[in-house]
């Protein structure tokens, strides 16, 4: 790994002085993805601003009757904590699909956020890569694409987004809590995450300057009907080639209110609101939930290796609501 | 407002396996090269070093992690535990004697590692399934047992302790005892 220098914040203030107007600089917490990205050469940050020791390692209750996960809370202490296992079980589901038991103690929820594509191309430096080097091309198109995109792709990259918990967090519609030299600001988690479109290099819309110091869970969690299914090519440790984090509330059989968000199939945890909406008021069964399938996939569209996708995405969003209008307990 | 200070080079005290250590280190130096090289405690494993394998897995601040993913720079007033301090006290002699009872190690590459994250499942775990096993030793990679074998391994080991539950010290010292 090449050599940088570090610097230890004991404040926002100071980590915010560390990062301002220097664009090689990065923010390290866990470092579970940034260290790693760091050996295979992909990033080459000249300084690290170490932001273990901020106060953002907190689970408190919002006056709106949510939650706020510190950003520095690890991925292990927020599912296994008793009030986001019980009142978001979903959410504690995708964190406890991801990863391993050593890297969720590590891996941070902001850096959970802010964890970039498992794309090879990304990672290759010998190869293309438009997220990588702007401008180089992209790999996997007409290349090795099993694991890429099927929605929200652009001819410049067809990356997926990795991350298990930000598909549940999409679901939740929680608000990302970021602060920077121009003050704090809330946004909502489906404008966090960009779709790569012609500038693939920048996954979020979270400025260079800024750092995400929370994550607000609104107070509706689905408990009673959610679930998190992951598809992949072994039972554990591996990233989702397709997930869904599927919520329902029903009243007489009735969908009353629906959330749909796919992980592995775009550049950004994928929610569809539309299919969402037109699930209210339909019955909870098998024919609704078919309908939702397709019109999530309606412009779904493969680029060889990963055409299986789309049946596969389809099979899945069906299973994951059925699996949630069955279950009192996830 | 005045600069952030920035070095390459960073002071860290910490305690390993119970002892202080105080050292400066290079930024770029992980926790698993500054256990191996730096204090000589080799019991730790090198692997794939990108957070995939958990040979490097040990104990910081009571928890499991990558040491390979981990800086040493970031560890200052940290509390490390490695295989070496966990064979020491005896923590996990019970599980040792049984990797080899079982046959669950061949080559001995993934071991520390996987003592490390058994002896942290069945702390939090006092009967595990085979399932919830498998899961929690699903980021330590084993290439020559195959996993059956650490399984056994530690589901026997979770059934001796909870057979011993209110005499944890006599059933250790007497497995203790058999092995020397």
């Amino acid at each position: 790994m090449r050599a940088f220098s570090y610097s230890r914040a004991e404040s926002v203030a100071d980590a915010l002085k560390g990062v301002v107007g220097h664009g090689e600089t990065k923010v390290v917490a866990g470092g579970t993805n940034l260290l790693d990205l760091m050996k295979a050469d992909v990033m080459r940050p000249t300084r690290l601003v170490d932001i273990t020791r901020l106060p953002l390692n907190r689970i408190e209750e919002t006056a709106e009757g949510g939650l706020r996960l510190g950003a520095l809370v690890t991925n292990a202490d927020t599912a296994h904590d008793e009030r986001v296992r019980s009142r978001y079980p979903m959410l504690s589901r995708a964190i406890l699909a991801g990863a391993s038991a050593q890297l969720r103690n590590m891996a941070t929820n902001g850096g959970n956020l802010l964890q970039r594509t498992r794309c090879y191309y990304f990672y290759d430096t010998g190869t293309p890569c438009n997220k990588r080097e702007p401008g180089s091309g992209c790999g996997a198109i007409g290349g090795v694409n099993r694991i890429h995109a099927i929605l929200g792709a652009s001819e410049h990259c067809i990356a997926t987004h990795p991350s298990d918990m930000c598909v549940a967090l999409a679901a939740l519609a929680a608000e990302i809590r970021v602060t920077g030299p121009r003050g704090e600001r809330t946004i909502p988690f489906e404008a966090f995450h960009r779709l790569p479109g012609d500038a693939p290099q920048i996954d979020t819309n979270l400025a260079p300057d800024e750092i995400v110091t929370a994550i607000d869970l609104p107070a509706r969690g689905f408990a009673a009907h959610s679930t998190y299914l992951k598809v992949r090519d072994r039972q554990s440790y591996a990233f989702a080639l397709v997930s869904v984090a599927a919520a329902l509330e029903i009243e007489d059989g009735k969908v009353t209110a629906a959330r749909l968000a796919l992980g592995g199939v775009a550049h950004k945890p994928w929610r569809d609101q539309a299919a969402e909406e037109a699930l209210v008021g339909r019955p909870a069964d098998a024919g609704s939930f078919a309908v939702a399938a397709e019109a999530v996939l309606r412009d779904a569209r493969g680029f060889g290796h990963n055409d299986f996708k789309i049946d596969l995405a389809r099979r899945a969003i069906l299973r994951a609501l059925q699996d949630a209008a069955a279950s009192e307990t996830p | 407002m005045a600069e952030a200070e920035f070095s390459t080079l960073v002071e860290v005290s910490l305690r390993v396996n119970g002892e202080r250590v105080s050292r400066r280190v290079e930024a770029r130096r992980h926790l698993i090269d500054f256990l191996r090289l730096d204090l000589g405690l080799t019991g730790s494993h090198a692997g794939c070093e990108h957070g995939v394998c958990g040979a490097c897995t040990v104990r910081v601040d009571g928890e499991i992690v990558r040491g390979c993913l981990t800086l040493a720079a970031q560890l200052d007033g940290a509390d490390v535990w490695t295989i070496e301090g966990l064979s020491d006290t005896g923590e996990v002699r019970d599980l040792q004697q049984a990797f080899v009872a079982r046959n669950a190690l061949q080559c001995g590459y993934c071991t520390p590692g996987m003592l490390a994250t058994c002896a942290d499942l069945l702390e939090r775990s006092p009967a595990p399934s085979r399932a919830e096993i498998r899961e929690h030793i699903s980021g330590n990679y084993c290439r020559c047992t195959g996993y059956e074998a650490i399984i056994d391994a530690v589901e026997t080991v979770a059934a001796a302790r909870r057979a011993a539950t209110g005499q944890v010290a006599i059933g250790q010292a007497t497995i203790g005892e058999t092995a020397e």
